[in-house]
């Protein structure tokens, strides 16, 4: 019995695989995506890149201005990702099945989650934009509500994870509601939750540059108006600060994952 | 006037299968009492409904003279921090520390605001140590609960459950996740909480040995009826066949090949 499962099971997997490259080659053809030429343009770019992409000292000048705007767009994605953070602490607790206080709110915060999460950022950004301007608030708010919404889900996971069994045994002992959720799953999911959160700073000063390009504010909004005056020399400097800065808020969050896992 | 009254308790989750069949049994102050049964009988279930960790839908529990089923949220709290509960899989937060878990066994004695920043008195402390030195484990007081063994899991699930001040301890096959010496640790406490300090035990077991040594007294479970209910001296042979019966053993033999 067991053998024809084993055969069941590498069957699935060849006819996924087969099924994979198929649709590869498909959307190729319907995309008049080719391979070949598309292959062949990499030369041509990299010698564009390497040629007008050279920060020279004149670019250099700008660099206090750009780290301005570069600290100014990294705070304001820490802001909305730990803000948002708080939000969704509570959002969850009202949506875990274990932690939730009525089926009313768990359906409710589960909604908000989803439609957060499922709108792109990019269109969030844009919806907002409409609505509150180019100003700084619009990019911040576009961050949030997307972060709201992913953060919600990572969060309700971690409460069903954490909370297995000791929910039940402190029920069990009298305790009440928020004595069960600050002392038994908050200190059990905390450390995943503060993983989550800062993988979600990570990933929001990447998307803070996008966002700022369309909202027109922070350091998105500098790489767009030297990009659009052609100065790509300074384009180079701000592309490169913000890699760099981005390593080093990976590195950062690295260390401090290890700490507390 | 017995500390624990059953009366025609019937309980489904889905309506038209019901998983206990008016069920009645009376628990003196003192008695340790077996519960066994195959699995699926409502061995679980039973003792859930106890202190309405599962709804009652029909029929009562007498707890110390309290109608469980009539209380409210803190009626039912009051009744819930007198009875203590020991899981299979012990329960606890595995990242806290063994003192931190069995101090939450003092929840039900305090405001949620006390509880939430946990203010425990000195006597509280003291009272968690000395339980922890009887139970065998105060040198790890301080490790967190994920660092221990199963069977030093079990034994901080005991002392949280007894710092709670029980008349009665509900244990869900407390030793069904360990090995037979970490059980026989597990079993011989419960045995030495109930003669020491009087207090009440209700045991799940799969085991019909081990509940004839320890226990008083044996309740049968068939299918969500009870099907023996006396000293556990006088459960022979062909009890325990009628309760694992025939049947089950084809049933078994069924779940193998399917
Ligand atoms: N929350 C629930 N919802 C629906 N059905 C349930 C639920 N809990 C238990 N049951 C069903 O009730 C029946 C009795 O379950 P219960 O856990 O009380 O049995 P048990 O005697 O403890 O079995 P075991 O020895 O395997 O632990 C089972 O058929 C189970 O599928
Ligand atoms: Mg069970």
């Amino acid at each position: 019995m067991n053998e024809t499962v084993l055969k069941k099971r590498k069957f699935q997997m060849t006819m996924l695989f087969l099924g994979v490259i198929v649709l590869t080659y498909l959307s190729a053809w319907v995309t008049d995506y080719g391979f070949v030429s598309s292959l062949e343009a990499v030369p041509g770019a990299m010698v564009w890149m390497a040629s007008n992409l050279l920060v020279d000292g004149e670019a250099l000048g700008k660099l206090p201005d750009i780290m301005g705007k570069l600290i100014e767009t990294v705070f304001m994605s820490i802001a909305a990702t730990t803000i948002a953070a708080a939000l969704s602490l509570f959002l969850a607790i009202m949506g875990s099945k274990t932690t939730m206080v009525n089926r009313a709110f768990g359906a409710v915060s589960r909604f908000v989650a989803s439609l957060s999460r499922n709108i792109p950022v990019v269109a969030w950004s844009l919806i907002l934009l409409l609505s509150f301007g180019q100003n700084s608030v619009t990019g911040f708010l576009a961050l949030f509500v997307g972060t709201v919404g992913f953060l919600t889900r990572a969060f309700i996971e971690t409460i069903d994870e954490a909370a297995l069994g000791s929910v039940e045994a402190l029920r069990a002992t009298g305790a009440t509601y928020w004595q069960i959720v600050s002392k038994a799953v908050v200190p059990q999911g905390l450390p995943q939750m503060v993983s989550w959160v800062l993988f979600m700073i990570e990933t929001n000063i990447r998307s803070a540059t996008l966002v700022g390009i369309l909202t027109g504010t922070g350091i998105g909004y500098m790489f767009d108006m030297y990009y659009k005056t052609m100065n790509y020399e300074v384009v180079a400097l701000i592309t490169i600060t913000i890699v760099l800065s981005v390593i080093l808020i990976e590195l950062l969050s690295t260390r401090i994952r290890k700490v507390i896992l | 006037m017995p500390l624990l009254e059953v009366n025609g308790l019937t309980k489904s989750y889905q309506p038209g299968n019901p998983i206990l069949k008016d069920v009645s049994f009376s628990v003196e102050a003192g008695e340790f009492v077996a519960v066994i049964g195959p699995s699926g009988a409502g061995k679980s279930t039973m003792l859930r409904c106890l202190n309405r960790m599962v709804d009652i839908a029909e029929g009562q529990v007498f707890f110390d003279g309290k109608d469980v089923g009539a209380q409210n949220k803190k009626g039912l709290r009051d009744v819930r921090k007198h009875i203590g509960m020991v899981f299979q899989h012990y329960n606890l937060v595995p990242r806290l520390t063994v003192i931190e878990n069995v101090l939450h066994g003092r929840f039900g004695y305090k405001s949620t605001l006390q509880g939430v920043l946990g203010r425990f008195t000195e006597a509280e402390k003291q009272k968690a140590f000395e339980l922890l030195e009887k139970l065998g484990i105060a040198e790890h007081a301080y490790k967190r609960c994920d660092q221990l063994s199963g069977g030093q899991q079990q034994r901080v699930g005991i002392c949280r459950a007894l710092i709670q001040d029980p008349k009665i301890i509900l244990c869900d096959e407390p030793i069904a996740s360990l090995d037979p010496n970490s059980s026989k640790v597990i079993m011989d406490h419960l045995k030495t909480i109930s003669i020491e300090f009087g207090i009440t035990c209700i045991v799940n077991l799969h085991q019909v040995d081990v509940a004839k040594d320890y226990a008083n007294r044996v309740i049968g479970l068939k299918k969500g009826e009870v099907v023996f209910d006396g000293p556990s001296l006088l459960l022979s042979e062909s009890f325990t066949d009628e309760i694992y019966g025939m049947k089950t053993a084809v049933e078994t033999r069924e779940l193998i090949t399917v």
